[in-house]
């Protein structure tokens, strides 16, 4: 991901969904360059409570509707386990994992 | 009860696979999991649409159960072994459930799919094909089921617990927040609910935390009173009756069902939000 310019939308979102009243929270497991299917992603939040737990689709990708503020995702996988924070606004933030 | 009689490990489960008297059961909150992989032998049951009335907000009745259990090919003396992802959630609803409607025995696999999946067992995508029995059912037992009068009437009288997650009790969440925020027509909490997230009760790999953990965990919960457990949809909620029922050992523990999808859209009653 760059520093500049839009968001990547890393994964199109249901039709219908209204990102101008959800912080969705959302983005891919990575081994390496390699996107990891079947991971547990936990998202937590600022005091390291678990919030929810999804699984990564054959893409790797994930996806929470949080709030506003700091979240923590975590990931656990056969390769390996990894987490990264990640700053929610309104919209889609955008956050990778990387494990292994 | 004890986590002896109630809960079993991965590898229990892997051993008894073919075990006679024994029937794996899958009940997930994504029902296309078992179709992706499951336990050899298990058979898939899916909490709404094989477990809720198709019309009305309830479960399917007595003579619907029998009906659903009999086809699936599951005896009344057999051992029914649930387990399920999303950390056993509705593996944990279904064995309530089950209890509900008089099940002798059933049991719990210890962290279920994530921790079967992290473990690295075998799962198969071939169905079972299972002879139809003729299953009996009991009258619900109305000893652990909570309806909203009841919960209304248990405001500061009994002990009430929450089990969704911060955000949720405060009021800033509507859902899990794997799931779109909507549902009840207000959130917050029961006034003088206490807040014990379900995932306290649980490790990271979805198996159970140890008994001093857990009975440090509810160290609040006054047992000389009566107590409600809720959550959303009663899924969460049924984790943690299993934990305070089975797991613990407590007496009269109820989970409502009804949760806060019912109670946050009701007319009149308090509410109450922040932490």
């Amino acid at each position: 991901m760059t520093d500049c310019g839009a968001p990547e939308q890393t994964i199109d979102l249901p039709p219908g969904t209204n990102i101008t009243d959800q912080a969705i929270v959302q983005g891919k497991v990575l081994n390496g360059p390699d996107p990891v299917a079947g991971a547990f992603v936990r998202l937590l939040d600022g005091t390291g409570e678990f919030t929810a737990e999804v699984v990564s689709s054959l893409a790797g990708d994930f996806r929470f509707y949080a709030a506003p503020g700091t979240w923590t995702v975590r990931a656990l996988s056969r390769v390996g386990n990894g987490q990264a924070s990640v700053q929610a606004s309104l919209g889609v933030s955008p956050v990778n994992i990387a494990v292994g | 009860m004890s986590r002896e009689s109630s809960l079993v490990s991965t590898e229990w489960a892997e051993q008894n696979l073919s075990t006679p008297g024994v029937v794996f059961v899958e009940v997930d909150e994504d029902t296309t999991a078992y179709d992706g992989g499951h336990l050899a032998g298990a058979v898939k049951i899916n909490w709404k649409s094989e477990l809720q009335d198709p019309v009305r907000r309830d479960f399917v009745d007595r003579a619907g159960l029998e009906k659903l259990l009999s086809a699936k090919g599951i005896s009344n003396d057999d051992t029914i072994v649930l387990y399920g992802g999303n950390n056993n959630w509705f593996a944990a609803y279904a064995y309530w459930y089950f209890k509900l409607y008089g099940h002798e025995d059933v049991k719990l696999i210890d962290g279920g799919r994530k921790k079967w999946e992290l473990d690295g067992r075998a799962l198969v995508t071939e169905t079972p094909d299972r002879v139809e029995t003729t299953y009996t059912a009991k009258e619900q037992d109305a000893s652990i089921r909570a309806l909203r009068d009841e919960v209304v009437g248990a405001i500061g009288t009994q002990n009430l617990v929450d089990v969704r997650s911060p955000d949720e009790f405060s009021g800033k969440l509507f859902a899990p927040a794997h799931l779109p925020q909507e549902a009840a027509q207000r959130a917050g909490h029961i006034p003088t609910a206490v807040n014990v997230p379900w995932s306290k009760a649980a490790n990271e790999d979805g198996t159970f935390r140890s008994d001093a953990e857990l009975n440090e965990l509810y160290a609040g919960v006054d047992d000389s009173k009566d107590t409600i457990a809720y959550c959303r949809i009663g899924e969460r909620s049924s984790h943690t009756w299993f934990v305070l029922t089975e797991i613990l050992g407590k007496q009269n523990v109820k989970n409502y069902d009804g949760s806060w999808t019912e109670y946050g859209s009701l007319v009149g009653v308090p509410v109450e939000i922040g932490a």
